[in-house]
Formats: structure tokens, C-alpha cells, sequence
């Protein structure tokens, strides 16, 4: 019963790093369906700045006030990072082919996919202490503790939940609700769901598409660039290619919850963290992400509109 | 013009069939390897060309197996390397010393195709109706519960170790002494070579011909749009799986020449999601859905990996000399940027590939007007 609850604990806070990466994925698809395969990768170069943002600062010798004012600085400025990146990336790469073949997007963001993991590899060259001196540029980064990982409960007790969780679980929550009153409550979120809804009949209302697409790429990375850090506090350890994985993994949040649909994306990250945190204790953790795909296989089988999507019918 | 005599007649089908002259090259290379004399005789480089075109052509028999998925059918198909694994395997499996079955390479050859297609029909019934980028990810996410099922399955696969040693092919005694006298890796090296070429070969035959036939136009009719195919009396999801499962099959057959061309399965990462997007880069940079296209890429693509990026490194690390561990200064670290960047800039500007087909350029620009 321990075992199963301190599973779903770890559920939850993996899931709620995969539901702020899913959320990006889910956003874009619902406005351009596209899935954009760089989103992940934006993540993990988000999560090398803010470990090479803990080097510049010097935050593992900080005292506590100026750790959380560095880690505020911090999550501020990759979610910055990240969010210019992806619009970057869309004005540039997927702009110019809105009205090519949807084949063309696609293997548009794989390519950039890959561009962005080379980055990621020279980056982890970069001849600093807290890439371990620029030694090999692809082995695995040690992301410095910086939160408390001690039990709030006690050594002793069964159940393990530390600082660390807590802050995952309300900083992530905080996000998410400050997301949702976003898109429910102020004209540009409106526009956001008239143009998933319908791009033409939006652009034909007087909504500037473009405009809102660039700042659903945005908000998109910002979120991602937000993930990054609480992944690299709470995993401590980061390498160039966390991005194609965990990608994948938000992507079968995405759509599990129903892709496009923003609780859906929340909703499927958890259950998603949940799922990976009982195979990993009751299966083996090499058998994760044949678990993981072997589930996304099958919700596209036999659930493809998702949990909460509804089914919407391909476009002619 | 006056006639030429009969004996120069194959001289004029040559003219007018360029391609054959590359085929007539490709088979006298191996008795006559004149660059590698050149090379090893004026700059005392060893470059292995006839290693290499072996490579090439085993490749390429790989990209024309996903160009038949996605050029031709227009299935992104993301885990092609999933189906050269099972080729790959299977051919480990029915012929090393570890399992009683032993078929030698022939039965192996004949079975690997089989094995993949079958996986492609498992994994095509369920998925193949499903919309294109639900399909990019299924294969995608099959492409990965495959190599992660070989890689743990240890007792089976050899796990990590890969599947050694799997024996060259056999040939009777008279012949490979004809061919060889005696030296087993050179006969082993000229069946592999001359089996590639001639599946090659007869696979591009195979595939123009397909072009122009029945099936062939049923592809093109579901690439330019789905519904007015499948109401001009096409079955959209019968042909995509004719297509899907006779890629897999040949990818299979793929699998087993290069497992028996490296005498070992390799190790099961080697089949991951990278492999097959390289099997893509491959065919779009090419040309998608153009033969010769694809044949160019995975020319360039191999060339590239085998002959151009260890001569840059060799340059750079000439300049600056040796055992520095700067990750710049290893051109294999920048492959991915150069691939990335290929696929993004062909996407934008040449979506019909360096060498395209007239049928699918014409699609592609299409839609833009």
C-alpha cells in the first residue's frame, strides 16, 4: 500500500514535468496541427542554460536568499530563452510552409529536432566547472541539489516526500492555473481558442492568425523553458538527449489527454508519470519505454480523440 | 543514319540508357578495383571503395524499401528501422551456432523478408487507417518497443552482444573455389556484392515498372487525394497496406544482407530512432518517390559517413593537432546539424529532392499556387 502510494507520489511530480511540456505540444497541435518534434528539444537546451545560469551565478554557494532569488532569476530567464527560441524556430522554419503539404512541416520540425540536439552536444562542451571542465561533451551533466531532498516526514517513516516534490507539485499547479485564466480570460487567450477552433473563420472575425500563432509558440516555450529547470532541480542530472525522450513521452500525454485539449494535456501527463513510475517499480525500468510507446500504439489504436478530446474528423 | 551492325546494338541501348553504363560499372568494380589502385598507389590511402559500395547498395535496397512506403504511398513511415532489425535478427536467429535451427544464409534470406513483412502486417492492420501524423507516431513508437524488446531479452537476442558469429554465405565447393581459390573472406565478400547488386538491380526494375501499372497509379491517385481515390473505386486502406507491409519485407531483406555483410546482428542500438530518420533523410533529400533519387541519396548520405567526414576529421585534426578532445574539432559531432539543416532547407526551398520525379514535383508545387 506504501509502495503503491509512493508511486503515485513520484507519478505526480514526473507527470507534472511532462504535463508543462505536453501542454506546448498540445497547444500547437491544436492550432496548426502539427506535432512539433523540436518542442522537447527546446526543453533540454532550456534546462543547459539554466545549469550553465547556476555556473555564472554561483548558486551552489549561495546562501538562501540569494538562491531563491538566483533560481527565480533563473526560471525566468530560460522560460525567456526557451519562448524566444520556439518563435524563433516557427517564424523561421514553419511559417514560411503553412500552406505546403503537411508532410513538409513535419519533417521540417525533425530536422530541426536534430539541429537543436547538436547544440545541445556542443553545449555540453562549453569548458565550464558545472559541465564538469568541458571534458566530454556528451556524457550526462550533474545538475547541482540545490533543493532539499531530505523526508519532511522524518528519516524514519515509510512514505517519502520531500521539499523537493512540494516544490515541483505548486510551482507547477501555480503555472497551470495562471495558463488556464490565460487562455479563458483575456482576448488574446479568446483568440487562442477561435483560432484552434477554426484558423479561417477567425482570420475572417479580424484575429491577426499569425500573430496568434507566434505567441501560442511562445507560450509554448515558455512553458517548456519552465519544465526545464524544475526537471534539472528535481532529477539533478541532464544530457543532450533528455529532450527526444521526455518529448516523446509529453507527446503521449498530449495525447492521451486528447490532443489539442489543454486540461487533456495536464490530465495525461499525470496518469503518464503515474504509468512510468509503477513500471519502472513493478516491471523493470528497462522496459520503460516499451511500456510507454506500447501504450501510445494502443491509445491511437483504439482512443485516438484521447481521454477528454472530442473526435474531431480529418479535415478535407 | 545508317544502321549500325548487329554487334554494336548493346552500344546504342547504352546511349539511350545512361543507367545501364552505372550498372555494367558497379559490376566490373570488384575485378578491377582501379580508384582503389589509384588511391592506395598515389596518396597510399586505403578507402575500401568496393566495402563501401557494398554498403551503398545495401542501403539503398533499405531506402528503396521506405521510398515504396513514403514516396510512393505517402505513409511517413518513422521506425523503418524496426523492420531492418527484425530482418536483421531473424537472419541471426535461423542461422548461428546457438540455436538447432541453422538454415545458413540462403533459408535466412528467404525467411528475413518474410518475417518483416509479417511484422509490417501485425502492426499495419490496426494503424494503417489512422491519419498520416497518428501513423509517423505509431511507427515511431513501434520502432522503439522493437529495439527495446531486443535489447532486453537477453536469453533470446544476446541483449547488447548482438547475435555472432553469423556465417558467410554458403556456396558448393566447385564454385567458391572458381571464385575465390581458397579465400573465404573474398568469396564471401563477391557473393555479398554481386547478391546486393542483383536485388538491387531487380528492385529498381521492379519499382518502375510498378510505377506505370495499376497498383503503381492507385498510389499516386491516394498521394494527390485520398477521398476522390477511394471514390473513383480505390481502397485506400488495401493499397496502403500492400505498400506498408512489401516495404517492411524488403527493409527485412535489407536487415539480413547486412547482418550477414558485418557477420553479427550488432548491438540493438544501432536499429534506434535515428537509423530510420537517416533511411528519410536518405529518401527526401533524394527525391521522394524518384528512383534514381533515392539511389543518389543514399549514395551521398553514405559517402558522406564513410569517405568525406573521416577525411575532414583527418584534415582538422592535421591542422591542429592530434588528441584534442575539443567535441568542434570531431566533424562526425556536426552530422546532425548538416542532416537537420538539409532536411529543413530542402523542405523550404526543394521538397521534391535533388533528383526528383516529374509526378511528385509537380504535386508538391501543386499545392502552392
Amino acid at each position: 500500500m506504501v509502495t503503491l502510494l509512493q508511486q503515485l507520489l513520484i507519478g505526480l511530480t514526473n507527470g507534472m514535468v511532462f504535463a508543462l511540456v505536453a501542454l506546448g505540444y498540445t497547444m500547437v497541435y491544436g492550432i496548426l496541427e502539427l506535432i512539433n518534434f523540436a518542442h522537447g528539444d527546446l526543453f533540454m537546451l532550456a534546462s543547459f542554460l539554466a545549469l550553465t545560469l547556476i555556473g555564472a551565478f554561483g548558486l551552489e554557494t549561495a546562501g538562501t536568499a540569494g538562491l531563491v532569488l538566483g533560481l527565480l532569476a533563473i526560471v525566468v530567464l530560460s522560460g525567456l530563452f526557451a519562448a524566444g527560441l520556439n518563435w524563433t524556430i516557427d517564424r523561421l522554419v514553419y511559417r514560411p510552409l503553412r500552406n505546403a503539404p503537411k508532410l513538409a512541416p513535419l519533417v521540417s520540425a525533425i530536422g530541426v529536432s536534430f539541429i537543436l540536439q547538436n547544440l545541445g552536444l556542443f553545449w555540453g562542451g562549453l569548458p565550464m566547472a558545472v559541465f564538469g571542465g568541458g571534458n566530454s561533451a556528451a556524457a550526462p551533466k550533474s545538475f547541482p541539489n540545490l533543493v532539499s531532498g531530505e523526508n519532511l516526514l522524518g528519516p524514519g517513516a515509510a512514505l517519502r516526500i520531500t521539499a523537493k516534490d512540494l516544490m515541483v507539485v505548486i510551482s507547477s499547479l501555480v503555472v497551470m492555473v495562471a495558463l488556464y485564466a490565460f487562455v479563458r480570460f483575456t482576448r488574446l487567450g479568446k483568440a487562442m481558442r477561435a483560432t484552434a477552433q477554426n484558423p479561417l473563420a477567425a482570420r475572417l472575425m479580424g484575429i491577426d492568425v499569425d500573430r496568434v500563432i507566434g505567441a501560442t509558440f511562445l507560450v509554448g516555450g515558455g512553458l517548456a523553458g519552465f519544465a526545464a529547470v524544475i526537471y534539472g532541480l528535481y532529477i539533478n542530472t541532464i544530457n543532450f538527449q533528455i529532450g527526444y525522450q521526455n518529448g516523446l513521452y509529453a507527446f503521449t500525454a498530449a495525447v492521451l489527454g486528447g490532443i489539442g485539449n489543454i486540461p487533456g494535456a495536464v490530465l495525461g501527463g499525470l496518469v503518464i508519470g503515474f504509468v512510468r513510475a509503477s513500471s519502472d517499480q513493478f516491471i523493470g525500468a528497462q522496459w520503460q519505454p516499451a511500456v510507454l510507446f506500447g501504450m501510445l500504439i494502443l491509445i491511437l489504436v483504439f482512443r485516438p480523440q484521447g481521454l477528454l478530446g472530442t473526435n474531431v474528423r480529418e479535415k478535407v | 543514319m545508317p544502321d549500325a551492325p548487329q554487334s554494336l546494338r548493346w552500344l546504342r541501348s547504352l546511349r539511350r540508357r545512361p543507367e545501364l553504363l552505372i550498372v555494367v560499372a558497379l559490376f566490373l568494380y570488384p575485378l578491377l578495383p582501379v580508384l582503389d589502385w589509384i588511391a592506395g598507389g598515389v596518396f597510399g590511402l586505403d578507402l575500401q571503395i568496393g566495402g563501401n559500395l557494398l554498403n551503398v547498395m545495401i542501403f539503398a535496397i533499405l531506402a528503396l524499401a521506405l521510398n515504396l512506403q513514403v514516396g510512393y504511398a505517402g505513409l511517413l513511415q518513422l521506425g523503418i528501422a524496426a523492420f531492418f532489425a527484425i530482418g536483421a535478427y531473424t537472419t541471426g536467429i535461423f542461422t548461428v551456432e546457438k540455436y538447432p535451427f541453422q538454415l545458413g544464409f540462403w533459408g535466412a534470406l528467404a525467411l528475413a523478408p518474410v518475417m518483416a513483412g509479417l511484422a509490417g502486417l501485425v502492426l499495419g492492420a490496426p494503424t494503417i487507417r489512422l491519419r498520416g501524423d497518428y501513423l509517423a507516431i505509431v511507427t515511431l513508437g513501434f520502432g522503439e518497443v522493437v529495439r527495446v524488446v531486443i535489447l532486453n531479452m537477453e536469453n533470446i537476442t544476446d541483449g547488447p552482444r548482438g547475435l555472432n558469429p553469423i556465417p558467410p554465405p554458403w556456396l558448393p565447393d566447385w564454385l567458391a573455389g572458381a571464385i575465390g581459390g581458397g579465400d573465404s573472406r573474398r568469396v564471401g565478400f563477391f557473393v555479398m556484392y554481386y547478391l546486393a547488386l542483383l536485388v538491387l538491380v531487380a528492385l529498381v526494375v521492379l519499382f518502375r515498372n510498378l510505377e506505370r501499372s495499376a497498383l503503381g497509379r492507385s498510389f499516386a491517385a491516394l498521394r494527390e487525394d485520398e477521398l476522390v481515390a477511394a471514390c473513383m473505386g480505390i481502397n485506400p486502406a488495401r493499397i496502403k497496406m500492400i505498400a506498408f507491409s512489401t516495404g517492411a519485407a524488403v527493409a527485412g531483406l535489407a536487415g539480413a544482407l547486412y547482418a550477414t555483410k558485418l557477420s553479427t546482428t550488432a548491438e540493438p542500438n544501432t536499429y534506434d530512432f535515428t537509423y530510420s530518420i537517416m533511411v528519410l533523410c536518405c529518401v527526401i533529400i533524394g527525391g521522394l518517390g524518384s528512383l534514381r533519387g533515392v539511389l543518389l541519396g543514399a549514395f551521398v548520405l553514405l559517402s558522406f559517413d564513410n569517405i568525406v567526414s573521416p577525411l575532414i576529421t583527418k584534415l582538422i585534426q592535421r591542422a591542429v593537432g592530434f588528441g584534442s578532445t575539443n567535441v568542434l574539432l570531431q566533424f562526425s559531432n556536426w552530422r546532425w546539424l548538416i542532416f537537420g539543416t538539409a532536411l529543413v532547407l530542402m523542405m523550404r526551398f526543394r521538397p521534391e529532392g535533388l533528383w526528383p520525379s516529374s509526378r511528385v514535383k509537380a504535386e508538391l508545387h501543386h499545392e502552392e499556387s
